[in-house]
């Protein structure tokens, strides 16, 4: 089953996190810890906006011909000795990962950062079947010492202030000396590293996303800032990729030209500190790695998006640029948008993942702004894809009501110019009447979302077309 | 030495200023005319964005189609709106990409559409207003002008030949002010919140008047101002550059 969502909630959640103090305190660090970075890190190097256009062309070449590359890419990957395992859902890649940590014994399983592993609930799958799942990315530990989800796609914690991480290991970490400090947030990750090191350790399998798979050599590539990653794959005997399918490139020469847009989008780096490949399990001879190597490759609708119009959204390589550049995310945090995947990528892929039904709040929440489209590495169209939701919508019916209806007499005037300009110069000129005293309404009866925070400007008088014409007569 | 032909301008006045604020429409006029064109109003309603970003693609051809014969036989199409101009211009072709026989004709309309301020200045040539405004003034960027028209020095340019008229960049000028059209309504307390910063931000540039491109921005973020008790006004920058800068401002009392 795909994670459980409170996307239909969306506007219930906005209200919330619109009134959670501690909240919008966090969310000032997205406009202040992202925006100049990516800016200054696009603007040293010249050929960056080439450089965009290459890693759109590069994915959209893959997705013209994705069977071939999966075919090729399992080639290698099981003549390096790897396995590769097909997911049509979720729940068959949770069971997939459940089944190998039964057959091996496993009772804890250290994770690097994965979304996929958000997308399919893994962490329920592994506690249901008595295994631990021990989160090792330093944010996605303290996500899950706080049974919460990742609100962000590259930064779990950014709904988070230090403070309130600090609280949370003192809580938790109940053997340190309570009169230590955790001031900084590098005394916070001294701490989170001395602890999960033993559970490294003891880990029997090691599960990982990837940032890409490689079809030329069948390996998998994951970019990381901490190092958990590499030791989550190396020190277990058995390591698990999870990855969907939309990930592979075709050669090592496109990764590492995606790469150079990758990390400077995201966080306004050359490259993350650590970019690690791996193929295969541990060779004769290598003096580490591990014994088993697995790939789990997971569809989970995303085959129905390659033949569709949401196609370009298989582009995505996660930097998260869009929800750090976003209006609406600024304001409302990634919690709010109900599901694995938030701000403007979230809101096209989610309803391709859990249903227009279920998530048709997400593509409405936007004001078009178009500042994500013009930030994105892989130069997807995202307002228009949120436009070809709402187009859904429409034709289904699933509109509200009162917008349906709105529209409805708005285009029925619109269509009908005579009736409009009898129509609009009568209105006008009573709404001008009534609000003339103050130059505004401080309140609308049908305008009620804008009139409980904002005036509403009173028309001057009569229309522009009814005076011009007027004029023009007079000049005649 | 025969003088050229006064090319014919078409007015797309917007529905927002035709009926809220007619001031901008003949700020518009006058400034297209002092560029050296001939104005002309043809009988219009609605570019058809709110039914485009509403999903209704039907009614948006309906009204694209509409707009496109009202405005046969000028010259150009010139809209004080970078969100208006930007439909006309970018939406309407894509509307009708799979119908090869109404392509054509949108998108030789949409060649003809330009927002007023990248008409006078990338069009006309115009370096130079003869206008006066007396005091500092702030800019907001509005998102569909700024990035699918590419707006963002012409307005500045001519705003610097205004006499007596200093300018104030405003932080954070290209960021979304949270008005989004229907948005603003549907999703009214997010939107709100989005207007609040821009309001803390015209605030703190210090300057006595706002302005920008797109009346329904203007709206949005001069509502959020008034109902705050600031004193900062607001104006489209067609207004001010056609020393029409003296009219009561966005939603204030009319003399």
């Amino acid at each position: 089953m795909n994670a459980h969502s409170t996307s239909p909630a969306f506007k219930e959640n906005a209200h919330r996190a619109l009134n959670d103090p501690a909240l919008q305190r966090a969310l000032g660090n997205v406009e202040t810890g992202f925006i100049g970075k990516r800016r200054k890190a696009a603007a040293k190097l010249p050929e960056f906006e080439d450089l965009r256009d290459s890693a759109r062309d590069i994915k959209n070449h893959v997705l013209a011909h994705l069977d071939l590359y999966l075919e090729a890419y399992e080639a290698k990957v099981t003549a390096a000795g790897g396995h590769v395992h097909y997911a049509p859902t979720a729940e068959d890649a949770s069971r997939i990962v459940v089944e190998i940590c039964k057959r091996v014994g496993a009772r804890t399983v250290a994770k690097g950062k994965s979304m996929i592993s958000e997308e399919i609930e893994l962490n329920t799958a592994l506690d249901a079947a008595g295994v631990k799942p021990i989160e090792t990315d330093l944010g996605e530990y303290v996500i899950q010492l706080r049974g919460e989800r990742p609100s962000h796609i590259i930064a779990p914690v950014i709904h988070l202030n230090r403070d309130q991480i600090e609280s949370d290991f003192r809580r938790v970490h109940t053997g340190l000396p309570e009169g230590r400090n955790l001031d900084a947030p590098e005394s916070l990750l001294a701490e989170a590293r001395g602890i999960l090191r033993e559970k490294f350790l003891a880990a029997d399998v090691g599960v990982t996303g990837a940032n890409f798979l490689i079809a030329e050599t069948g390996t998998s590539v994951i970019v990381t800032n901490e190092g958990n990653g590499d030791l989550s794959q190396i020190l277990p005997k058995v390591h698990i990729v999870l990855a969907s399918i939309e990930k592979l490139v075709p050669t090592l020469d496109d990764v590492s030209q995606t790469l150079r847009v990758l990390a400077r989008s995201a966080t306004g780096q050359e490259l993350s500190v650590y970019t690690t490949f791996s193929t295969g399990p541990r060779r004769p001879g290598d003096v580490d790695g591990p014994e088993e190597y697995h790939v789990i490759l997971l569809d989970n609708g995303r085959s129905a998006m390659l033949a569709g119009e949401f196609r370009d959204m298989l582009r995505c390589i996660r930097c998260g640029a869009c929800m750090n550049h976003c209006p609406v995310y600024h304001a409302v945090g990634g919690h709010a948008y109900g599901w694995v995947y938030p701000g403007p990528m979230g809101a096209v892929l989610t309803p391709s993942l859990t249903g227009v039904k279920e998530a048709g709040h997400l593509p409405n929440a936007s004001t078009f702004c178009g500042r994500c489209e013009s930030v994105c590495p892989v130069r997807i169209p995202l307002p228009k894809l949120m436009r070809h939701w709402r187009e859904r919508e429409f034709e289904r019916h699933l509109s509200p009501a009162p917008v349906r209806a709105g529209l409805a007499v708005w285009s029925f005037f619109a269509r009908r110019p005579l009736l409009y300009k009898l129509a609009t110069r009568a209105a006008m000129s009573v709404l001008s009447l009534i609000g003339r005293g103050k130059g505004r309404f401080s309140a609308l009866p049908l305008a009620k979302g804008w009139t409980a925070g904002r005036d509403f400007a009173a028309p001057q008088g009569s229309t522009f077309q009814a005076r011009w014409n007027a004029q023009a007569r007079t000049r005649r | 030495m025969s003088a050229e032909p006064r090319p014919r301008v078409g007015l797309f006045a917007t529905c927002l200023v035709d009926l809220i604020r007619p001031s901008i429409g003949f700020a518009s006029a006058k400034l297209i005319e002092d560029s050296g064109c001939d104005v002309v109003v043809p009988e219009q309603t609605c570019c058809g964005q709110p039914a485009f970003n509403s999903g209704d693609r039907k009614t948006a051809k309906a009204l694209a189609m509409q707009a496109i014969d009202a405005f046969q036989g000028v010259d150009y199409v010139v809209a004080p709106s970078g969100s208006c101009a930007g439909q006309l211009k970018k939406h309407v072709p894509e509307l009708f990409a799979d119908e090869p026989e109404l392509a054509r004709r949108a998108d030789a309309f949409a060649a003809k559409v330009y927002e007023l301020m990248s008409f006078l200045v990338d069009v006309r040539g115009v370096t130079a207003v003869d206008a006066r405004f007396e005091g500092s003034v702030t800019y907001h960027d509005s998102c569909a002008g700024l990035r699918e028209l590419g707006i963002r020095a012409q307005p500045r340019k001519l705003l610097e030949s205004v006499e007596g008229l200093t300018l104030t960049e405003l932080k954070d000028s290209d960021v979304c002010c949270g008005f989004g059209g229907t948005f603003a309504v549907k999703y009214g307390e997010i939107s709100d919140a989005i207007v609040a910063k821009k309001s803390d931000n015209v605030a703190a540039a210090g300057a006595g008047t706002l302005l920008a491109g797109d009346l329904g921005c203007l709206m949005n973020m001069a509502g959020k101002l008034q109902r705050q008790g600031r004193p900062m006004k607001a104006r489209h920058v067609a207004e001010v550059l056609a020393g029409m800068g003296d009219e009561p401002a966005i939603g204030e009392p009319q003399a």
